[in-house]
């Protein structure tokens, strides 16, 4: 299977480089979001994030098939996390594997800036007495 | 018709879906967004309003039927 591509309730990072892993790859790059404790110095409680799953997976399946084709990848692995996250938990997990690493680097990127801006996920930011759904205004 | 909402314009409309009559139905995107926008005016300072016909983006020419699975995508802010 040349990808992987899921929304889950939790993300357990150790897993990705096993599914990117392979024979033809000398490289491997991997990006992990993960919940900041500070927006604009204010302290963030938790996000929580939904997502309209059945568009946002075939969003993401055509994002990782650009990748794919684009830098002639090996692997490309897709995952977000919905529901409630606190500080320091991931929640979203790209790489990609391929022979040489500019490839995967250049790759891992597009998958994560392209993420951000198409699949329908939407993330809502909790402060102690106040909750933000992020981008929403300008 | 049903139209699906996520994210801040769940909260906007109270629920995430909303079923329009035949009297009312939009006959494309662009007639859906105008008549939501008619009933929710803060759907106008959101930084995009998009909408998905059977899951994919549609712009605002796409027609609408009333059988189709019709979604309002806010700002996305995954990752």
């Amino acid at each position: 299977m040349k990808k992987v591509i899921e929304i889950v309730d939790v993300i357990d990072t150790a897993e990705v480089y096993t599914e990117l892993s392979n024979a033809k790859s000398g490289g491997i790059c991997v990006f992990v979001g993960a919940v900041r404790e500070f927006t604009n110095n204010e302290e963030v409680v938790a996000l929580e994030f939904e997502t309209y799953k059945t568009m946002a997976l075939k969003e993401m399946e055509k994002i990782a098939d650009s990748a794919l084709e684009k830098w002639s990848l090996n692997k490309v692995v897709m995952r977000h996390a919905v529901g409630e996250k606190g500080v320091e938990e991931p929640v979203v997990v790209v790489g990609a594997s391929s022979a040489h690493r500019d490839a995967c680097f250049e790759a891992c990127r597009y998958l994560i800036d392209t993420l951000k801006e198409t699949v329908p996920i939407w993330k809502k930011e909790k402060f102690k007495n106040k909750t933000v759904w992020v981008s929403a205004h300008p | 018709m049903n139209v699906l909402f996520f994210g801040i314009t769940k909260d906007i409309v109270g629920s995430s879906e909303i079923s329009f009559s035949d009297e009312f139905k939009p006959v494309n995107v662009a007639e859906l967004k105008k008549q939501l926008i008619e009933s929710y005016p803060v759907f106008s300072k959101l930084n995009s309003l998009a909408v998905a016909v059977n899951s994919e983006y549609a712009d605002d020419s796409v027609p609408l039927i009333g059988n189709e699975e019709i979604a309002i995508i806010p700002p996305v802010s995954g990752g």
